[in-house]
């Protein structure tokens, strides 16, 4: 709770601006990217927006882990995988099933609804995965779980090479439901999933996601969250179970993730493939997190802007461009060791106080 | 009955037998003290009763009811609360959230809020500090907080591990006065202590550990005044 309405309650208009407030500008946020911001700066720059908003949500999610429970998981690709591969399973198998013939973008409320479905369902997945690998491996200290999350992430990518090639329309027409998750694409990859992907879906559950878990690092749980960052031992004696706060963080992480594996699956012009979401895309989203400064979503959102454009604005230099990557990334890291906006949000920095009106630090 | 009752403890970490039959009573509405030098066992008592390290043999009873093999978290909820060794505040999280996190068992709101009123006019320094992250603190507000936050649990037993450890001695003064204030409002204490002065001065009943053994025990005026008690503690005679 905020100190300026320390000890009186709140009117119930405060309340409910405070509550709804959120997600109205998250609605803004939305209509502005779609039918404004989109329409304006042509397919080219509406991709990498969307490319933008599917970063957010990894690196975001992966805050909650890293940065606001101190743990160190790096196979976020895979839990992004999990999800990708869930919900392009039920929007392909499902588009077959009910509208016949080849799956494609089904432009009717019924089309969307089985995007939603799929992605909620790719959330869940993910977080049931995040389950399984947490459970066991958050009982142990930090470097454990990074290892178990590198190999869970390997294991993710070599089963999902595994997997039988998509079979033709006619046939999944008659399969029986329980065969199909086993005939994903294999090593060439999800071909054809419908590419329901749009600034309007990326940018809604970018916003949810932010305002998810910006409420939560507010919060009572999101407080027990950072106190077993601050001190584990400290944070038991206070009577938080940090073993189910862990798990907890855990689980919320990797079914965000796998929203954001729904959303890649569907973009267009990417392809949902094994090689595309293993331990490098991990990487990638571990990079945003360190740069933004852990445990700040400020710091993560624009870490994720940033490193998404990077790339593009680079792409003259051709094969140059990693290097010249990493080059930027080292020097951040020297200059800003503890990453960007360190473990505070933007506005919570004394510079920026200052400039918002001199509300500096006493 | 004592509201805490220790049966002969033993605590081994690894081959160092560190709590070798420890039995102590805390009775309800006392400040109890522990006193003792460094490396005697003091830290691992506490530690034991809060359940942050297991004991090998022996028994911890609180309220009648069985703390062995509890988790440090449940035990929160059974009403022990402590401020532990180095006061392991939350560095990075202001005063205000670290006073939240103290309350995290508790979900009676308006409590909570009273409650943190009552403790903010027992400490008066952390209202003003309420918005400044708790690592920007002094040492002896961190104590402070470090306290305040413990009583947020609203705990029938209040744990202390050396809330006088590396406080300037006037500091030091205000916190005991404030500890004796915190028993007097009803809450039972035991307070882990190398300044036996102070402890004894506040305290009901003491005991003295020595080498994982408690070699002492009466009233804490009756210790104050004892020989042993002032050669080696006191620094008299």
């Amino acid at each position: 709770m905020s100190l300026a309405s320390y000890g009186k309650p709140a009117s119930p208009a405060v309340v409910a601006v405070d509550a709804l407030g959120p997600f109205a500008g998250v609605a803004v946020l939305v209509l502005l990217m779609h039918f404004v911001i989109g329409p304006a700066v042509g397919p080219y720059y509406a991709k990498i927006l969307v490319d933008i908003a599917i970063s957010i949500v990894l690196a975001v999610s992966l805050n909650v882990v890293n940065g606001f429970t101190g743990q160190f998981s790096i196979g976020h690709a895979a839990f992004m995988a999990v999800g990708g591969y869930t919900a392009a399973a039920i929007t392909y198998f499902g588009t077959v099933k009910i509208w016949g013939g080849l799956p494609l973008v089904h432009a009717d409320p019924q089309g969307w609804g089985l995007f939603v479905v799929g992605t909620v369902a790719g959330a869940l997945v993910a977080g049931l995965f995040g389950l399984f690998v947490g459970l066991p491996s958050l009982r142990l200290r930090g470097d454990y779980l990074a290892l178990v999350t590198l190999g869970f992430g390997e294991i993710v990518r070599v089963l999902l090479m595994q997997t039988g090639s998509i079979p033709d329309p006619k046939v999944i027409a008659e399969a029986p439901l329980y065969t199909l998750p086993l005939k994903l694409g294999g090593s060439l990859g999800f071909g054809g999933v419908p590419t329901y992907t749009n600034l309007f879906w990326a940018w809604l559950w970018a916003g949810l996601t932010l305002v998810i878990v910006y409420r939560l690092k507010a919060s009572t749980h999101g407080r027990a969250f950072l106190s077993v960052r601050e001190d584990e031992i400290a944070a038991e004696a206070m009577g938080i179970p940090t073993t189910s706060v862990k798990v907890r963080a855990f689980v919320l992480s990797a079914a965000l993730a796998g929203i954001a594996g729904a959303l890649f699956a569907h973009e267009l012009g990417t392809t949902l493939n094994p090689k595309e979401l293993g331990f490098q895309k991990s990487f990638e989203v571990v990079i945003m997190v360190v740069l933004g400064g852990m445990g700040s979503l400020s710091g993560a959102v624009l870490a994720a802007a940033v490193l998404t454009v990077l790339p593009e604005v680079l792409r003259e230099f051709s094969e140059y461009r990693m290097i010249v990557y990493a080059l930027i990334l080292i020097l951040v890291m020297l200059v800003r060791p503890q990453g960007l906006f360190g473990i505070h949000e933007v506005w919570e920095l004394p510079v920026v106080r200052r400039l918002l009106g001199g509300r500096g630090p006493k | 009955m004592a509201l805490l009752e220790v049966r002969d403890l033993h605590v081994h970490y690894g081959a160092v037998h560190a709590l070798q039959g420890i039995s102590l009573d805390v009775e309800e509405g006392q400040i109890v003290t522990l006193i003792g030098s460094n490396g005697a066992g003091k830290s691992t008592t506490l530690r034991a009763i809060s359940g942050l390290v297991r004991p090998s043999s022996g028994s911890i009873k609180f309220a009648g009811r069985h703390l062995e093999g509890v988790k440090a978290h449940e035990i929160v909820r059974m009403g022990i609360a402590q401020s532990p060794e180095g006061r392991g505040v939350f560095a990075n999280l202001t005063v205000d959230d670290n006073l939240e996190i103290g309350a995290y068992t508790r979900t009676d709101r308006a409590g909570v809020l009273s409650d943190k009123e009552r403790v903010l006019d027992l400490f008066p320094r952390l209202r003003e500090r309420l918005r400044q992250l708790s690592g920007t603190l002094s040492g002896g507000e961190q104590q402070m907080l470090a306290i305040a936050r413990a009583l947020l649990a609203r705990p029938k037993l209040l744990l202390l591990d050396e809330p006088s450890l590396g406080l300037a001695p006037q500091i030091v003064q205000t916190i005991f006065a404030i500890i004796r204030d915190i028993n007097k409002q009803g809450t039972t204490i035991l307070l882990i202590e190398q300044n036996a002065h102070m402890a004894l001065g506040a305290a009901h009943m003491g005991y003295v550990i020595e080498v994982g053994q408690i070699v002492l025990h009466d009233e804490a005026r009756v210790l104050a005044a004892s020989d042993e008690v002032r050669k080696a503690y006191l620094g008299v005679g």
